[in-house]
């Protein structure tokens, strides 16, 4: 198999790796870095559970070759707060309940973390409409939603905006 | 025979906490323990399992939906570089036998299929290599060829297949793996004093829970001790791990599961297995750890845990004031190509099979076929969610017939609140309950009259919205007692269904709980955290929370049948108090006075009355557990701890076939109203309002109780509207890809689902707490149906298929107006 050298910035880490050309960059993430956050549910693009961000982006990491974000700066949910220091947007999803199972959540905070970069005062419409990206089988997604509106409520209070 | 009605002398329970009790922490709104480690990442699910030199399994999968395995050519694989086995069916049955199977007589299933394949994705072969990519590349490789059998994918074929067509020759020559008729009550004599009698087909179709995470196994076989290690996303280890042992032909001890965090089950992670048993045969062979991990499409196609498939020829017998008594009916159920669990999901029916009503008799005949789709498992309502939807199905039709009013001949029919406990024909008990109650508070919510004004003034400007009302039981703690009077031959007549905890107190007054079951999704370290807390007055941070694996797990049945949180209530409340009495005694020496004039309160064990007094749970952890010398030499022991096995709190044994006895009585109820509009020249189906009122008793955290609603309503919603596994002519599995397979995303949610509750304590359990799990799928489906049909009034069809998709609906809208011309 063909192998290549990838370089990339992993939540301000440099990683640099020696892999097969055809791995998927959530496997490299999951199993070469061992940033288990990141998970996969559905391995053709349609569930979400494994979005990360590239470049600030989010991307489906299950339909991504790893070599093509070569040079690339990743964000993963391991990049978030940590259990001590919960980012808002984490907060806010454990005091809307934004989570059953667990599984399809890091995938839900990354694309609520790069819309939220785009717009910090999104509507109910505007969240759902990005919410409509991920599958969750567990919350039937109001709680998501009110997760998403808690942690602008948060974020807002962090900038001191009234 | 059972009598249908209140019993005057109710069994006895053992309920220690009644519900009537000042409580600070359970009913509260706690944030869940579980989350923080998910919401970080952190979460321990089975792919996140990596061992040293651990290798790599993939299955090949059966092209074919039935065929004889005739050669298989393993060389071109092995010759790969990185394969280390290249496993066949045949090569795995010299040290692995059949995987446990709970229907009796069984139907025999191979972890690898040997000889034939049964359904389309069934394991042909197994490779293991030093990565999945290769053990991929190198199923890919391998020749396999085959005799095609006749498939059977059509339920009604099933039964009159003979020759080749018949799956499993061994059971008997044909395809009918069980054909059972129960009589409970008067059925005959009812129907022939009805003065109505209603009749309908009934079509429920194929689906499943589809947790977005699949499931695996990570097993290591250590050739010292003979024993095996699996890691796995099962439930259920604690209960019948040990029939996991009988398959790989080892002792129950030498053999270890370990729980993992499951992303999600809704019953299809009840059980795993031949996902455990495959990774450990393989193990065992290639003498390393190997992980297997289903993809999404093994998932879909052989995950052994499609929901259930079936046609229900039913019949409501009704008096002529409008009373239901009896109900009966013929259903067939496509089983798929093996029977795990029996008849096991028309047994749970039975628990609730006259819904909220005072229906005296019924009367069941269940044919059971097998077909080469994959196997039927458990799917969040275990089959009564299909009861529920054949009987309110049943309901609507005769108020349809009789043009009567949908909401009053409810009320003229529930079970009264002052009828409890109630009895029903079947023999089980519904412990409590306030069914006009439920209803009222949703018309409320809902503004029932607001909506049928606008839905009047929508007719005339030509728009189609409908009303849907669905009044459904939600049975909470199964008993095993029902499982095996199913059975054509009883086999092992199980009646044990308990769940534990271990609980210890630390040298500083910490406290850890060991579950003896997974979380898989439910909120099990919430719970408990909040009941312990409750019982110490500790505070919840200052209580952990393990997962035990067999090796040192107690009695555990699992989450389950809508039964973990009252199971593992009353399993914390009996340990708690145990560890109180010790404290106490502790203390009393401390205090030199005596236990029964202490309390607790506010983390301490303090004088009654007093607070603030006597010393600190944590004192008195330090001393009970370093200073044993500081008390007198009775049979006081070091240490804080307990252990607790909590049994059902209410089931008796089944008396004869017409008599199940108690099985299912800890009774939750669900009134769903949701409001739809129906385009009829496209079919699709708009949500535009949803209220869902529940009944699960005490609530011990009504934030997770409401998302449970919420997410079994969406599942319900999938179930009614879109999730569906169509099988070909040929037993393809047509949409075995989450593109195909269409699941609810928040653009098919309705923007709020509007929740009320109704508390009707159980008088049974610790706290009057009932089950919530499988709720809202329990009854979202026949609620839209009742709405699509309310809104498509002015066509007079019927919606007697799920799901009721946009082709679905246009074929019957067609059909109406070709028949008025
Ligand atoms: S795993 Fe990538 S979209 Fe589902
Ligand atoms: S929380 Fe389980 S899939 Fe979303």
């Amino acid at each position: 198999m063909k192998e290549r050298d990838i370089q990339v910035t992993v939540n301000g880490r440099n990683a640099k790796k020696r892999i097969e050309a055809r791995m998927l960059l959530s496997d490299f993430i999951r199993h070469e870095l061992g940033l288990t956050g990141t998970h996969v549910g559905c391995e053709n693009g349609v569930c979400g559970a494994c979005t990360i961000l590239v470049d600030g982006t989010a991307v489906r990491s299950c339909c991504t070759l790893a070599v093509q974000t070569e040079g690339c700066h990743i964000e993963t949910i391991e990049s978030l707060g940590r259990v001590n220091k919960l980012s808002p947007l984490q907060q806010a999803f454990w005091e809307k309940h934004g989570l059953q199972c667990g599984f399809c959540t890091p995938g839900m905070l990354m694309i609520m973390t790069e819309l939220l970069r785009q717009n910090p005062n999104p509507d109910r419409a505007q969240i759902r409409e990005r919410l409509n990206d991920n599958l969750c089988r567990c919350t039937g997604y109001e709680d998501i939603i009110s997760s998403v509106e808690r942690a602008v409520e948060l974020m807002r209070a962090e900038r001191g905006v009234q | 025979m059972a009598q249908a009605g209140k019993i005057h002398s109710p069994p006895k329970g053992r309920q220690k906490e009644s519900a009537d009790q000042n409580l600070k922490i359970i009913g509260t709104r706690m944030k869940r323990k579980e989350d923080p480690r998910f919401l970080t990442g952190n979460g321990r699910f089975i792919d996140d399992v990596s061992l040293p030199h651990m290798a790599h399994a993939a299955a090949l999968r059966s092209p074919h939906a039935h065929a004889r395995i005739r050669s298989i050519d393993k060389k071109a694989a092995e010759a790969l570089p990185g394969v280390l086995a290249v496993i066949t069916g045949e090569e795995a049955a010299l040290e692995t036998g059949p995987l446990p199977c709970f229907a009796n007589p069984p139907v025999e299933q191979r972890c690898i299929a040997l000889g034939k394949v049964r359904h389309v994705g069934e394991p042909v072969v197994l490779v293991v290599a030093e990565t999945r990519y290769i053990a991929e590349d190198a199923a890919a490789l391998v020749k396999v060829e085959y005799d095609i059998l006749p498939a059977i994918s059509d339920m009604l074929d099933a039964l009159n297949s003979s020759g080749d067509a018949v799956l499993h020759p061994s059971r008997g020559p044909s395809n009918i793996a069980e054909h059972r008729k129960y009589t409970f009550g008067a059925v005959d004599e009812e129907f022939a004093n009805a003065a109505h009698i209603v009749k309908r087909r009934l079509r429920w179709a194929r689906s499943g829970g589809q947790p977005i995470e699949t499931c695996g196994a990570v097993a290591n076989f250590d050739e010292g001790s003979g024993k095996f290690t699996i890691y796995a996303n099962t439930s259920m280890y604690n209960y019948i791990g040990f029939t996991i042992a009988a398959s790989l032909n080892v002792e129950s001890h030498q053999l270890n599961i370990i729980p993992m965090d499951a992303g999600g089950s809704f019953g299809s992670k009840l059980f795993l297995h031949k996902v455990p048993v495959l990774a450990a045969t393989a193990a065992r062979i290639v003498g390393r750890p190997v992980k297997y991990v289903e993809d999404r499409v093994d998932n879909m196609m052989a995950c052994d845990n499609h929901g259930s498939d079936r046609i229900y020829d039913a019949e409501l017998a009704i008096d002529s004031s409008n009373h239901m008594t009896a109900l009966r009916y013929r259903v067939i159920d496509d089983y798929g190509a093996y029977l795990q669990y029996g008849l096991g999901t028309h047994g749970n029916g039975f628990s609730q099979t006259v819904g909220p009503y005072r229906i005296r008799a019924v009367g069941a005949e269940i044919i059971a076929v097998l077909t080469n789709k994959c196997q039927q498992g458990a799917c969040r309502g275990f089959g009564s969610e299909v009861t529920n939807f054949m009987i309110e199905r049943m309901v609507d039709a005769a108020v349809s017939e009789l043009k009567l009013d949908p909401v009053q001949f409810r009320y003229d029919n529930f079970i009264q609140p002052e009828e409890f406990p109630y009895q029903i024909p079947t023999g089980n008990l519904y412990d409590s309950g306030n069914y006009p109650g439920a209803l009222k508070m949703a018309l409320g919510m809902l503004d029932y009259q607001g909506w049928r004004r606008k839905q009047q003034e929508a007719r005339a400007e030509g728009r189609y919205i409908g009303i849907g009302l669905a009044s459904c039981q939600e049975k909470g703690v199964f008993s095993a007692t029902e499982f095996w009077m199913l059975n054509r031959e009883k086999g092992f007549a199980l009646t044990s269904s308990p769940e534990s905890v271990s609980i210890k107190i630390d040298t500083n007054g910490k406290a850890v709980i060991s579950l003896h079951a997974p979380h898989w999704g439910n909120s099990p370290e919430t719970v408990a955290t909040m009941v312990l807390a409750e019982q110490l007055t500790l505070d919840p941070k200052d209580i952990a929370i393990t997962y035990s694996d067999t090796d040192h797990g107690l009695p555990g049945t699992g989450p389950g049948g809508s039964r973990y949180t009252v199971m593992v209530t009353g399993a914390v409340a009996g340990a708690a108090r145990i560890l109180k009495e010790k404290l106490k005694r502790v203390a009393g020496h401390m205090l030199e006075t005596s236990p029964h004039d202490l309390e607790f309160s506010n983390g301490r064990v303090s004088i009654k009355g007093i607070p603030g007094s006597g010393k600190t749970i944590a004192e008195v952890a330090m001393q009970s557990h370093m200073f044993r010398l500081s008390f007198p030499d009775d049979d006081l022991t070091s240490g804080l701890d307990a252990n607790y096995t909590y049994d059902h709190p209410l089931a008796t044994l089944p008396k004869s076939e017409s008599d199940f006895g108690i099985f299912y009585p800890i009774m939750g109820h669900m009134c769903h109203m949701p409001v739809v509009e129906v385009d009829p020249k496209t079919g699709q189906v708009k949500i535009l309002d949803y209220v869902a009122v529940h009944d699960c008793g005490t609530m011990i955290n009504p934030m997770t109780v409401d998302g449970h609603v919420r997410g079994g309503t969406a599942q319900g919603i999938g179930t009614a509207l879109y999730e569906e596994f169509q099988y070909d002519p040929n037993g393809q599995l047509r949409n075995a890809s989450f593109y195909d397979y269409l699941m609810p995303r928040v653009a098919e949610m309705p923007d709020k689902i509007r929740i009320g509750h109704i508390i009707t304590p159980s008088p049974y359990t610790e706290y009057g707490v009932k089950g919530a799990g499988e709720g809202g799928r329990m009854v979202a489906p026949p609620a839209l149906a009742a709405a699509i049909e309310d809104a498509l009034r002015p066509f007079n069809v019927k919606i007697d298929t799920l799901p009721a998709t946009p082709a679905r609906i246009r074929t019957l809208v067609r059909a109406a107006e070709n028949q008025r011309g």
